[in-house]
């Protein structure tokens, strides 16, 4: 990748994230986070949440593989924040997904003395934003 | 309960290491949908220069949420963790984090600030090897609902 080939704006990538239930239990045994929020629906709304909700942090993590495949090295990620605005409830649903995201990558910013990349993630679902000012820096060589 | 205000500029040192193993960032990265061979193929990593398997770039999560436990399971902190919800997160990376590493976590808590009948805490963690290496620092910002938020 040539630096002088990047500009503000620019499209990286797109894809849409398919989550189930499965996917949760999944990243609960990775991550050691068991929050009975993220699988135990009765719980979920015990505690006034709409339903078994996602990891923000699964939803962090996921978003970002645009960014990987795009630098091409997982090591090229400097840095990577977010805020959290809104859950993502994940339907007990058989053969459907559970919740779909729409995960957009574009260059924010360029920074051409230290050949650092800002690249911007827009993830949302059904239009509304979960993650806002999720930021990436990458070094690009 | 009421969370402690006197928590800000509290600090936790490393408990136990954490051993970063090549299974367990392929089982990070799979459960995250995420394809890249460096995560997975040993010698894809190396051919991109690494020493062994790369982890994702939110694995450092696994060595801060550890750390947080220690603040979040004091009995002293006031708060209750089923009514916390993660507000805002940030990795910085010092150096990739690769199968092989042996992790240890010191916690700082940084802001404590009342929020209704909750509170907003930012918790930083300097992640180091055992050696004193810096790796990674990540902030977290919680929110402690209170009663009816």
């Amino acid at each position: 990748m040539n630096f002088a080939d990047l500009a503000i704006g620019q499209l990286i990538g797109s894809r849409s994230l398919e989550i189930s239930r499965l996917d949760l239990v999944k990243y609960a045994g990775a991550s050691g986070d068991f929050n009975l929020i993220h699988w135990n629906e009765r719980f979920a709304r015990e505690v006034e949440l709409p339903g078994v909700i996602a990891h923000g942090m699964f939803t962090m993590g996921a978003a970002v593989q645009l960014v990987t495949d795009w630098i091409g090295d997982p090591s090229a990620i400097i840095s990577y924040g977010t805020r959290f605005t809104k859950p993502v409830p994940v339907a007990d649903v058989d053969g459907a997904p559970g919740a779909v995201l729409e995960v957009v990558a574009t260059i924010g910013a360029l920074d051409a003395d230290a050949s650092t990349a800002r690249i911007d993630l827009g993830v949302t679902l059904d239009g509304q934003k979960v993650l806002v000012k999720a930021q990436v820096q990458v070094r690009v060589r | 309960m009421t969370i402690n205000a006197g928590l800000q500029g509290r600090s936790y040192p490393p408990a136990q290491s954490y051993s970063v193993g090549r299974e367990s960032i392929r089982e990070f990265a799979t459960a995250l949908k995420a394809t890249h061979r460096a995560h997975f193929d040993v010698a894809a990593a190396r051919e991109l220069g690494h020493g062994d398997l790369v982890a994702p770039p939110t694995y450092a999560i696994i060595v801060a949420q550890r750390a947080d436990a220690q603040l979040i399971g004091d009995p002293d902190s006031g708060i209750d963790f089923s009514r916390v919800v993660h507000a805002e997160q940030k990795f910085t990376h010092h150096r990739p984090i690769v199968a092989g590493d042996e992790l240890v976590a010191e916690l700082h808590v940084d802001t404590v600030r009342a929020m209704g009948g909750g509170a907003m805490i930012t918790t930083r963690t300097e992640i180091s090897t055992v050696t004193g290496d810096p790796v990674a620092t990540t902030v977290s910002a919680i929110l402690v609902r209170g009663e009816g938020q």
